[in-house]
């Protein structure tokens, strides 16, 4: 019988028994040990275990992906489908609001990615520790993460509303002019910026907070011991210290980059004159309301193709920060 | 106060050397300042929920001298929330409670059976964490329409009831079970089912807690692959009632009953996260691996 290594480990009293004669008259309930002997009829038991997850991964996960390939490479007309190669994604290339999405998507990226960073940093360290004071303010930052990204537009709604919304209300208290921050195209886009950050910098936060807690004290303690002070500290100590934070939550803000977009849908539907269209709106509205399944199948193969792209950045990082000595 | 401390004492240096140094502190005011804009949009909710439509600007902030119910009147009249609230409740529980079973089903077979492929299966369930079901919606909605469930909640939950997620956390969960537990069982004549619903996961509580929650809230807040899927108004979950209702709403300007139906759709998350606190920042640290 063959040993796996990972049984070599195990010191039972079970073990000195040959499996084809263990326990005899309890066949059954041992399914679980022989499995990992590798009886002949119990080598079913993983499969057994798998195939409920697998049977929804392959309806929901794998299955779309290949209807997808199919239908982003075929033309379907009232006489049935015909294979047209890559006319569906140079169409869609020419297409003149998927660039503007494709460009959108990645100015909003930027746009979100790396001051929820920088933000998310800067609170971590400054309410990083115990305290009533910090404990209340990290509350404060986490609460836009918990309600829902609708719950978010529909307040940012009013704030951003030209003349009697909150900002433009305010504004003109102080003798400041407003704008119409959803309604200018140039503005637009910011203003769903700013909605995003405020959404999930305290997400983040808490990255960098259990980062913040990892590194050991004796590390800061040799620091502050040779005269380092707090921005010599931050450079040579800290930030060092956080890079795989850094690429981990760097790596979950661009997805949510491309996988969110419920405040488009109620503040903007991708106007004015397409100035916040981003991909899934795109691909949303292809689907949804032009029923143009090939184009949207198109639009959908280039965007998994760069999450993929994006993953794998990721999963190399990963690797390379966890080799880290820290 | 601003005396230095002794140089070579690593205690006291610890404690008061970064106290007193500048650019922390001035760090630190930055972040209160920048902690009152966050709260800027919730403050502003709770003081436009609770005043009278008629008594001053919207975007006043001052907290309303009288204040009333009557926004909330009005926002449960105008849209159905008990109901929306009820989809909702059942979309979360349907989601988690065929979860659980998939991801700790596949959790154990990853954490304590060896068969041949098995890195290589565990591969293809983390496909799942970059291949959102929202990025899929148009070949899924097609998947779901040809299973019958269009317009149906379970068509909202059937692509979310394999869990990559859940499997993984799980797996590492159920790695740290003592494996003479699971030999004490088998001799008992416990079978697979039975080991895993009662030695594994009473062990695993903590594991189990986490994936909830993050379960939960991503599904209580999800809005995109739900406005695809359903159609009629008595199936909409909580977050598409409240876009239909603020759309609604604002075109009668109606601020005051847009702030108290955003504040009744938030309530529940909120409250639970102020009760349980902790739990809730250790299972969103745990959902980072997505």
């Amino acid at each position: 019988m063959h040993r796996s290594p990972r049984r070599c480990r195990l010191s039972h009293a079970l073990e000195q028994i040959p499996p084809d004669r263990a326990l005899p008259g309890q066949a059954l309930p041992d399914r679980a040990g022989a499995a990992r002997r590798g009886g002949p009829a119990r080598a079913l038991l993983p499969l057994g275990l798998l195939a409920p997850s697998l049977v929804f991964l392959a309806l929901f996960t794998y299955w779309p992906v290949a209807e997808v390939l199919w239908d982003a490479a075929h033309a379907v007309t009232r006489r049935g489908s015909r294979f047209v190669g890559l006319e569906n994604v140079s169409a869609l290339l020419a297409d003149d609001a998927f660039r503007r999405a494709l460009l959108n998507n990645g100015l909003y990226a930027a746009g979100t990615v790396v001051p929820s960073l920088v933000l998310a940093l800067g609170i971590a360290l400054a309410l990083d520790g115990a305290g009533p004071v910090k404990a209340l303010l990290r509350a404060v930052f986490f609460l836009p993460v918990l309600i829902p990204l609708v719950a978010a537009a529909a307040l940012f709604l009013f704030l951003f509303l030209p003349g009697i919304g909150l900002i433009d209300y305010h504004l003109a208290k102080l003798g400041l002019p407003g704008a119409n921050w959803l309604g200018d195209p140039d503005l637009a886009l910011g203003a769903i910026t700013v909605l995003t950050v405020w959404k999930n910098a305290g997400y983040y936060m808490l990255f960098f907070l259990a980062g913040l807690q990892a590194i050991p004290g004796e590390t800061r303690e040799a620091a502050l011991l040779d005269g380092a002070g707090p921005l010599q500290r931050l450079r040579h100590v800290t930030l060092p210290a956080l890079r795989p934070t850094f690429a981990f939550v760097g790596v979950i803000a661009l997805l949510n980059a491309v996988t969110q977009v419920d405040h488009v849908v109620v503040l903007t539907r991708g106007g004015p004159s397409d100035a916040t269209k981003l991909l899934l709106f795109y691909i949303y509205e292809q689907a949804v309301e032009r029923y143009d399944a090939g184009r949207a199948a198109a639009a959908t193969v280039v965007t998994l193709g760069l999450l993929s792209a994006l993953t794998a950045v990721s999963l190399r990082r990963a690797e390379c920060s966890s080799e880290d000595p820290r | 106060m601003s005396r230095p401390a002794p140089p070579r004492e690593a205690r006291p240096a610890r404690e008061a050397g970064p106290a007193q140094e500048v650019a922390p502190r001035l760090g630190r005011a930055l972040v209160a300042g920048l902690a009152l804009v966050w709260a800027l949009p919730f403050w502003w909710m709770l003081v436009a929920a609770f005043r009278h439509p008629d008594a001053g600007p919207a975007a006043s902030l001052l907290p309303p001298l009288a204040p009333t119910l009557a926004n909330f009147a009005e926002a449960w009249a105008s849209a159905d929330f008990p109901l929306y609230f009820l989809n909702t409740v059942l979309l979360c529980g349907g989601i988690l409670a065929v979860q659980l079973v998939t991801a700790s089903l596949a959790g154990y077979a990853f954490a304590r059976l060896d068969f041949p492929g098995r890195s290589l299966v565990f591969g293809l369930f983390l496909v799942q964490l970059m291949l959102v079901p929202a990025v899929l919606l148009v070949p899924n909605l097609k998947t779901v329409a040809a299973l019958g469930l269009y317009d149906t909640l379970p068509g909202v939950m059937a692509p979310y009831w394999a869990t990559a997620f859940g499997t993984f956390l799980m797996r590492q969960a159920f790695r740290e079970v003592p494996r003479d537990l699971e030999d004490a069982a088998l001799i008992d004549g416990a079978g697979v089912w039975r080991l895993i619903r009662h030695v594994y996961l009473p062990l695993t509580k903590p594991a189990l807690v986490a994936f909830s929650i993050v379960s939960v809230t991503s599904h209580w807040n999800e809005f995109l692959w739900p406005l695809i899927v359903i159609n009629s108004p008595g199936r909409r979950p909580l977050t598409l009632g409240l876009a239909s209702f603020t759309l609604s709403a604002e075109g009668t300007q109606g601020w005051g009953v847009i702030a108290a139906g955003t504040f009744l759709v938030s309530l529940p998350l909120l409250t639970a996260f102020l009760v349980f606190q902790r739990r809730f920042v250790n299972s969103f640290l745990a959902s980072g691996i997505k």
